[in-house]
């Protein structure tokens, strides 16, 4: 276990110097795909909180990514550019999207949960092309970005990245938190075997909705830093590739580990990055690549870690 | 609103019904006899009108371009098949969803490397562009009442080929112990293959005939799919009679409400709050819908169980 925490901290040490090596570099670019790939890991923690440990297959989660989003573009829209106000609204509407939902899907096992997920993660993308007003198909341009009463700047960059630094560092302690206590401990019972954790007296219910829940505001919560990131919120947000690509950070990085989703996210952007950069037909070689990563890459990539395997 | 106005719409529906059964009867087969779930069953509806507009400019004849596409589309099917979905039958749900979803990037971006990225549209021959009069004072396109023709047959022939001949059985015994029909000395995975194509052929079959009604484009398969997903969560997985109703009801439903909600709302609440509320309504319908079948019915219309 201690090696494992080595590479664990040196990781978080290296994203932490980045900013500094690229600033001396001049290469901010990479500040940018940074932060980037840090905004997905948020999202990405917060569906490994569902579908590792609760064995939820949430294949919608790109609608908590939009509604975050929307919240703080369409605040901006009408002016309201208080920062604390935007992102209570993101995390809470976010909240209150995935409490509807969820109360539906949960109900449901197996293949049904991953469709209507799905199904309604569309009809969200269908809500935001036909709202002509908050620009529909073309999506909105938010002028101001979120303010925090003059105490970060997120027009400054590297200020901006170390705010998601550390938001991605707070999330994943949070959800390491959560999956330990005893909400964690019967979520996760409710996943190894539903029929035993109703036999010793609780009903796996109320807390997979629960966590379907903070799952879905955590994500909300990085729909809000993604809209500031792009300082652009558009449907393609929800749109059911994103869901695809946020699973697929989860299980890349190794579902049900404190750091996976992170290191998943990190995996498949700079991927995607690279792949982009050398041909604008990247998604024919990305596609296989997945393909191949799901038949034979199983434990993800926290499984490679030193004493990699079940908890991190 | 008038009534032929009514039956025009209610022809849409049928229309676009029969075309979503084609796409759901594949997925539900394959889901209830391999136990897969398949995302790139929209790609496959892609390849097969990709297939055919190519095919037509090549041969030039609208009957043989149909042909050539479907049965490039059952090629396509059974070869992904055997390369890719065949291990995949053993695995869970979670990673046959990420293993198609890859499927899904290759597809799109292989037709857009083929075809480009604009839309592309089939040219009807001449005999398939006219009008015929259903009833006095109604005129239909000829193309669209063919597809609803095609589709009933189509739908008719697979009541047939599953509950009346050897094949069926084999697909019926298969779906409900696989393990029993591989003892009795049936080669199990061959059925599977053949399964498989015959699904991504009906596929392919949708994506044709939608072809000259809709463009073809890249990504063209996706939009389907999902409401395919949500004629099988409302008719229940595995379910043939089950897709067939629930598509008829998707297909009706969203075309009705596309054509008249926004009418139907002005009536009610300000024009021109209905001019922006109609829309976004009529497009969410089927979702809202399949909420309320899930509230009452989790299992589905028909659930698996009774075929």
């Amino acid at each position: 276990m201690r090696a494992r925490t080595l590479v664990l901290a040196a990781c978080v040490l290296l994203l932490a110097a980045a900013p500094l090596v690229a600033g001396a570099l001049g290469q901010m670019y990479y500040v940018e795909l940074l932060r980037r790939v840090m905004i997905f890991g948020i999202a990405a923690a917060s569906l490994n909180l569902i579908l590792g440990y609760g064995g939820l297959v949430s294949f919608g989660h790109a609608a908590y990514l939009g509604v975050g989003g929307y919240a703080v573009g369409i605040l901006a829209f009408y002016g309201v550019n208080n920062g604390w106000l935007q992102w209570a609204v993101a995390i809470l509407a976010s909240a209150l999207v995935a409490l509807a939902i969820g109360a539906i899907s949960v109900r449901t096992r197996g293949i049904y949960f991953i469709m209507i997920t799905l199904a309604f993660t569309q009809m969200l993308y269908y809500l935001g092309i036909s709202v002509e007003e908050y620009g529909g198909d073309d999506g909105l341009r938010i002028k101001v970005k979120s303010q925090f009463s003059g105490l970060i700047d997120l027009n400054d960059p590297v200020a901006y990245y170390y705010l998601v630094f550390a938001l991605l560092l707070g999330v994943l302690y949070l959800v390491h938190r959560l999956v330990n206590s005893r909400f964690g401990l019967l979520l996760r019972a409710a996943k190894s075997n539903e029929a035993r954790s109703r036999a010793i007296g609780f009903s796996p219910y109320p807390y997979q909705l629960a966590a379907f829940v903070i799952s879905g505001a955590l994500c909300g919560l990085a729909g809000a830093l993604y809209a500031n990131h792009t300082s652009f919120i558009t449907p393609e947000y929800m749109h059911w590739t994103r869901s695809g690509e946020i699973m697929f950070m989860v299980i890349l990085g190794g579902m049900g580990t404190a750091a996976g989703p992170a290191l998943g996210a990190f995996a498949l952007l700079i991927v995607e990055d690279l792949l982009a950069g050398w041909t604008q037909h990247w998604q024919v070689i990305l596609g296989p690549l997945l393909v191949l990563c799901v038949l034979f890459f199983k434990r993800g990539l926290a499984g490679l870690l030193p004493g990699g395997g079940k908890d991190g | 609103m008038n009534l032929i106005l009514v039956f025009e719409q209610a022809l849409n529906g049928l229309q676009f019904g029969v075309t979503l059964f084609l796409m759901a009867a594949g997925l539900t087969l394959v889901f209830g006899i391999m136990n897969l779930v398949n995302l790139a069953h929209g790609s496959l509806y892609m390849v097969g009108a990709y297939l055919t507009v190519a095919a037509v400019g090549w041969t030039g004849s609208f009957p043989l371009g149909v042909l050539l596409g479907l049965l490039g589309t059952l090629a396509v099917g059974m070869l992904v098949e055997v390369i890719a979905l065949r291990t995949l039958y053993e695995r869970d749900h979670l990673d046959q969803v990420l293993a198609t979803f890859g499927l899904i990037l290759f597809f799109n971006e292989l037709v857009a490397i083929l075809w480009g990225r604009a839309s592309l549209y089939t040219v009807l021959p001449n005999y398939l562009q006219g009008f015929i009069e259903i009833v006095p004072g109604s005129i239909y396109p000829v193309y669209r009442a063919l597809v609803i023709a095609v589709g009933l047959a189509v739908a008719l022939l697979l009541w047939f080929v599953v509950a009346r001949t050897r094949l069926g059985m084999l697909i019926r015994a298969g779906a409900s112990n696989r393990t029993m029909v591989a003892a009795l000395g049936i080669n199990i995975r061959l059925l599977y293959t053949i399964v498989f194509g015959f699904g991504a052929a009906l596929a392919g079959l949708a994506g044709l005939m939608a072809g000259p009604i809709y463009s073809v484009q890249p990504g063209m398969g996706e939009l389907i799919l999902i409401q395919v997903f949500v004629v099988i969560v409302i008719g229940g997985i595995g379910s043939i009679r089950g897709a067939l109703v629930g598509a008829l009801i998707v297909g009706m439903v969203d075309t009705m409400g596309r054509a008249f909600l926004k009418p139907m709302l002005a009536h009610f609440i300000s024009p021109t709050a209905a001019e922006a509320a109609g829309p976004a309504l009529a497009s969410m319908l089927i979702y809202l819908l399949m909420a309320l079948v899930l509230a009452l019915r989790p299992e589905g219309l028909f659930p698996a169980k009774s075929g």
